[in-house]
């Protein structure tokens, strides 16, 4: 791996018009409508409501689409390497050793019977040589840079034996064992209590830090992305409606960004009545 | 208070097997007032209004609600003076019943002759098109299924709402839809709301007062001025307000 404060020639993930349709008896659904945007040693968020795309732009970016889904684009390059034009079985080498995503709920995306330290060792052999006694001492390594205690003990477990923060960190230590360059993490900490949602972003933090990670944040909470990451894309019903440094957030200009922010209930500006938010079908012409 | 409370909970306990969920809570809500239940997941805060709700009946301590001692097994006319709202609109309707369905069986149990007017104006009162009717739930959108969810609370009128986490499922957008609803409803027919959340923010805005759980106690009690100052006494209290108030770097 590359210090982290190696110059760098390129952007890690080059974007250009991504789209992402549904061919369904009904119609065309248009889950994601020409996002761009290009990909540093950062941290990213993608914010948005239900529905607007934002989970589908990550899945687009490691071919996760399923049947019948379509994903288009003008330009989708990995560190020089364009992914529109490579072949399925290199798209796949790439997925999990280079590309990495974190999904929401630890419940549903752990293999229910096998222990959690098999399955980081597993994602470790699949992406390097090693011997299963080598995998097992780089899975120990990894809970423990994941702040589990014990990891010895956890590594036998099952998914059903741990709670959820240390499920979330097991699954984030098994996407980081491959040393990815780019990590998507779809709500992370949504299925997760504040304070420990705090320990796991501070995990995810000093990786982008000391490894030189790029991390694409998909939330749905606006103050969370607003404390933690760099830049924001704000996105609704599959397009962006701005792009912002996560710093100015509160300075957000596009009426939708603005909505969004009036009517979350705030401690400091207590407020008779909450704002709701006017939709303009303009937003999606 | 000099008013009787519409509730009150004396040295509430709960178990579940070894596990001693609820430990020696008491708390008091006068009636008019919203009360808030914060914790983080396992401290107890959904069992305490599952137990005022009486359905969890392994629990011992007194709950008293409207002045009348409950038992662990309550009769109708409690059901139709206390009434639960769940937190996922997508789980607590049954999605082969209409809209209609699930707004006339808390009638038919208790019967209820005027079914036809009182679905319609339960409707009308959450905001519902009233062409909803005959609508499956997943023909609904999520703030839609929370609003019948809450009309089926309504249609017995009662005077007491038991709200366990009732927005935690919906967008923010549709979450201000019903926090707004809830107050106007409040308003309109002076509820006594108990709202559970793990949202301080949501809480300091619907409620006047909230309890603080950890680990099944009732760690701190505190009035919503006290937390917009940012005034808690215990430390578990502050460590979750600042927690909430989103991720500090180097801190």
């Amino acid at each position: 791996m590359r210090a982290p404060d190696t110059p760098l020639e390129q952007p890690l993930l080059e974007l250009d018009n991504l789209r992402v349709n549904f061919h369904t008896p009904t119609g065309i659904v248009r889950a994601v409508r020409g996002l761009s945007f290009t990909l540093g040693r950062e941290r990213l968020g993608i914010v948005g409501e239900s529905g607007s795309g934002k989970s589908m732009t990550g899945r687009a970016i490691l071919d996760l689409i399923p049947h019948p889904g379509e994903v288009l684009a003008d330009r989708m390059v990995y560190r020089g390497q364009d992914l529109l034009t490579m072949d399925r079985r290199t798209r796949r080498k790439l997925r999990g050793r280079h590309i990495s995503m974190v999904m929401q709920d630890p419940k549903f995306s752990l293999n229910p019977v096998q222990t959690v330290g098999e399955q980081i060792a597993e994602a470790y052999r699949v992406h390097h040589k090693a011997s299963s006694r080598e995998a097992r001492e780089r899975s120990l390594a990894m809970l423990e840079a994941v702040q589990i205690r014990e990891p010895a003990r956890v590594y036998a477990l099952y998914p059903h034996e741990v709670s959820g923060g240390m499920g979330q960190r097991v699954m984030i230590a098994m996407m980081l064992i491959a040393e990815p360059d780019i990590l998507i993490a779809d709500e992370p900490t949504s299925a997760l209590d504040v304070t420990v949602q705090l320990q796991v972003l501070k995990i995810l933090d000093d990786l982008v830090t000391s490894r030189g990670m790029g991390l694409i944040f998909i939330s749905h909470d606006l103050h969370l992305v607003k404390s933690f990451c760099d830049r924001v894309i704000v996105m609704y019903g599959g397009k962006v409606m701005e792009t912002l440094q996560a710093s100015e957030l509160e300075q957000a200009q596009h009426p939708y960004t603005r909505g969004l922010l009036g009517c979350l209930p705030d401690l400091d500006h207590p407020k008779a009545k909450l704002a709701t938010l006017n939709r303009d079908p303009a937003w999606l012409a | 208070m000099s008013a009787q409370p519409a509730i009150s909970v004396e040295k509430l306990n709960v178990s579940f097997g070894d596990s001693h969920v609820v430990k020696d809570l008491s708390f008091d809500v006068a009636a008019g007032e919203s009360y808030g239940i914060v914790g983080e997941s396992g401290s107890g805060k959904s069992t305490v209004l599952r137990v005022l709700a009486g359905l969890n009946r392994e629990w011992s301590g007194e709950a008293k609600i409207l002045g009348k001692s409950q038992p662990k097994i309550r009769d109708r006319a409690f059901y139709r003076a206390v009434q639960m709202v769940f937190q996922d609109p997508y789980g607590s309707l049954h999605p082969k019943k209409t809209v209609d369905d699930a707004l006339a069986e808390p009638l038919a149990i208790h019967g209820i002759r005027d079914a036809e007017a009182r679905i319609g104006r339960a409707m009308t009162d959450v905001g519902l098109p009233t062409s909803f009717r005959f609508r499956y739930p997943h023909q609904l959108s999520g703030g839609q299924r929370q609003r019948v969810a809450i009309a089926r609370a309504l249609v017995l009128e009662p005077t007491i709402l038991l709200l366990d986490e009732p927005t935690s499922a919906l967008d923010v957008s549709i979450q201000a839809e019903v926090l707004n609803l809830l107050q106007a409803l409040r308003h309109e027919r002076k509820l006594t709301y108990i709202l559970v959340s793990h949202d301080l923010a949501v809480v300091a805005h619907m409620c006047e007062r909230l309890l603080v759980m950890q680990f099944g106690r009732g760690v701190e009690e505190m009035s919503a001025a006290t937390l917009a100052a940012r005034a808690p006494q215990t430390a578990y209290a502050q460590q979750l307000l600042t927690a909430s108030e989103g991720f500090r770097r180097h801190a």
